[in-house]
């Protein structure tokens, strides 16, 4: 399999400062050794509630910021140590689209102006670029004389099609879409999920999914990747993960989401996770999520669980996963509490 | 809760229109509703809709630029016309609210336990101070968050965001309300967290036998939570009816796409296409004369629907739909579902 994109053990952390002089008083790990594939043309949907590290991840991949080690490649060109024309190259093969897309557009350009701006960097449509703006627009779904608005007119749905125009305007191979629909409406969230299927069908590109919103990344995705506190803890093809999960961060996360079908919500087993993901200055040894699971024993303490391969493409990093246990223990206080002490 | 029961609450052609730049906008017309002991309402719509305009409302909460019409009345009682004094009163010990945001709406610089007690005294003056201490304590203690003994004296920002909620919930039921609002109360929160919150809402309404209504977004909050749900749409109320109603029966148009353009956790895989309802809600100072939703609904008859104000149709007596176009709705429904 060709893997478009891949991402090698990546390490991201941050300091934090603090005292009058600034010193360093503590590390934010945001990324402790990140591995994932993504093949051309598929989507990679990565999960995980607040501080997991995906935001950070997806920065990564399209290089905002630098990372402390490991390596991202784009067809096994790698992303991390590329500069000059080499890096001009990558971003332009690699775009980002935000959550929200207004904050990203300059207030006092017209959108056909912005298009053409990005157009121009790259070299790219040379001769033709109004006419390639008015493409674009139409491309995400939007009238081609909009070339002469400003961002303020347009509704949240519409600015996100315009962040995803702009993104598509150089041509890219893979899309990191961060928290994409998260801050539109149910209504008009489905028109820009459905367009972003269609242009990935039409044009072959390769997706990066972020979102909180696991209903969401379900209908987008190919695989999902689930995160926890800095860590993939369990990856595998969409259908697997939602039908039999391995890892119990997952199988928590999913059972919490609501499900809007009242017989099938009130009758479903909940697992409440008990207490608050730890702080990423400060995370448990061993398995980082051993803190708040009901199956946890004192290997999860001492070991780091790798992702290991298990049944039907399925990877998880569990000394306990799901389908090498038999029944699901109850979560009791003393399991909890042993497994709380450090 | 009896039928021939007088409502806790009762919502009577309630109209919310604020002055702008560009002319009055409605955010809330002739809305009705009726709010009992034990049961918890859901009212559910998207940004715009009214939804949070009608809670501030019924709280006495809103600016005084919003022009308030109607009627709301406790118990029988107006509150519409009640002085600021008297509204305070009523506040916090028969009606309370928790917010969407914690943080914003706890005091920084005072104990978490300070706060409680200070919400314990406004209402009752009389408790002594190791009283106030005490129902504090128990407070924090009915909404989960564990050693309250010690966790009493701490400040809100060594809390997270989940625990600050339960804080704000300990606050709204620290004088036994009759009626609680929770404007999108899990809205800021992630999904294991939300399920925590849910769970205490649901747990607090149970041990106080209050009315609970419920506001948010999100329709998998409210299959889980809702006796009733009331779908609002662009200031007016589209369509209420019992919980398993809304869901398996929905009869207006927009319920029904609304729905459908919900990904699904369980549902189809990622194969079938969401519908997309076209076009945006309408803007509030140029609402369309006939049913707002009619430019986007692909049930709509053109020159009627868009022209005219839709009268509420009863599907049943407890299921009521503001459409002319319930019989084609339910006939597209069942052949849906078979």
């Amino acid at each position: 399999m060709s893997s478009t994109l891949e991402a090698i053990d990546v390490v991201k952390e941050y300091p934090v400062r603090s005292g009058l002089f600034r010193r360093r008083t503590g590390t934010v790990h945001a990324l402790s050794g990140v591995s994932l594939e993504v093949p051309k043309g598929k989507t990679l949907g990565i999960v995980g509630e607040s501080g997991c590290g995906k935001s950070t991840l997806g920065r990564s991949i399209v290089r905002l910021h630098d990372i402390d080690s490991g390596s991202i490649r784009l067809d096994g060109e790698s992303v991390e140590s590329a500069s000059g024309q080499d890096l001009r190259s990558l971003r332009r093969r690699v775009q980002m689209v935000f959550q929200d897309p207004y904050a990203s557009l300059n207030p006092r350009l017209t959108i056909g102006s912005a298009l053409i701006e990005a157009l121009e960097i790259h070299g790219l449509a040379a001769g033709r670029r109004s006419e390639r703006a008015q493409e674009l627009l139409e491309m995400v779904g939007l009238r081609p004389e909009f070339v002469q608005r400003y961002p303020h007119e347009f509704s949240g749905g519409q600015r996100q099609r315009i962040g995803i125009a702009r993104a598509l305007a150089v041509e890219p191979e893979v899309i990191v879409l961060d928290e994409p629909v998260s801050a539109l409406d149910v209504s008009v969230q489905a028109g820009v999920l459905n367009q972003l299927k269609e242009l990935q069908d039409l044009l072959g590109l390769t997706y990066v999914f972020i979102a909180h919103d696991l209903s969401v990344v379900r209908y987008l995705s190919d695989e999902v990747a689930v995160m926890y506190l800095g860590r993939i803890v369990e990856t595998a093809p969409t259908g697997r993960l939602f039908a039999a999960p391995e890892h119990p961060y997952t199988k928590a996360l999913l059972s919490a989401v609501p499900i809007p079908d009242p017989i099938v919500e009130r009758s479903r087993e909940r697992i409440t996770l008990s207490g608050d993901v730890p702080s990423p200055l400060n995370p448990p040894s061993g398995c980082r999520f051993r803190t708040r699971c009901w199956k946890a024993t004192e290997r999860c303490a001492t070991e780091i669980p790798l992702l290991r391969t298990m049944a039907d493409g399925t990877r998880a990093a569990c000394h306990h996963p799901e389908s090498e246990t038999q029944s699901p223990t109850d979560p009791t206080d003393s399991q909890r509490t042993e497994a709380g002490a450090q | 809760m009896t039928l021939n029961q007088q409502p806790l609450l009762t919502v009577d052609n309630l109209s919310v229109v604020f002055s702008t730049d560009n002319g009055p906008a409605t955010s809330v017309e002739g809305l009705s509703f009726e709010l009992n002991a034990n049961e918890t309402l859901g009212v559910v719509g998207e940004s715009g809709s009214g939804k949070s305009i009608t809670s501030m409302a019924i709280m006495g909460l809103l600016p005084r630029t919003a022009a308030v019409t109607g009627s709301i009345r406790f118990r029988g009682e107006e509150l519409l016309t009640k002085t600021d004094d008297q509204l305070r009163d009523l506040r916090g010990r028969r009606i309370s609210m928790v917010f969407q945001d914690a943080l914003a709406a706890l005091n920084p610089v005072k104990s978490v336990g300070n706060q409680l007690m200070e919400a314990v005294r406004v209402h009752s003056s009389d408790r002594s101070r190791r009283e106030m201490r005490a129902r504090a304590i128990e407070l924090l203690d009915i909404v989960g968050i564990p050693t309250p003994e010690q966790r009493v004296d701490q400040f809100p920002h060594e809390f997270s965001g989940g625990m600050r909620q339960r804080i704000m919930i300990a606050m709204s039921i620290a004088n036994d309300p009759d009626v609680l609002i929770a404007d999108e109360p899990t809205t800021a929160l992630d999904v294991t967290v939300q399920a925590q919150v849910l769970d205490v809402l649901r747990r607090v309404q149970r041990r106080t036998n209050s009315a609970l209504l419920i506001i948010t977004h999100d329709l998998g909050v409210v299959a889980g939570l809702a006796d009733r749900v009331l779908v609002m749409y662009s200031g007016k109320k589209v369509e209420e009816a019992d919980v398993e109603d809304v869901f398996y029966r929905p009869s207006h148009p927009y319920t029904l796409d609304l729905l459908a353009a919900m990904p699904r956790l369980d549902g189809n895989s990622g194969d079938s296409r969401l519908y997309s309802i076209p076009g945006a809600p309408p803007d509030p100072t140029e609402l369309p004369p006939g049913c707002r939703f009619a430019p986007r609904c692909r049930y709509a008859m053109l020159g009627t629907c868009d022209r005219t104000p839709v009268p509420e149709q009863f599907i049943t007596d407890r299921h009521v739909a503001a459409c002319l176009r319930i019989d084609e709705v339910a006939a597209v429904r069942q052949e849906a579902s078979s």
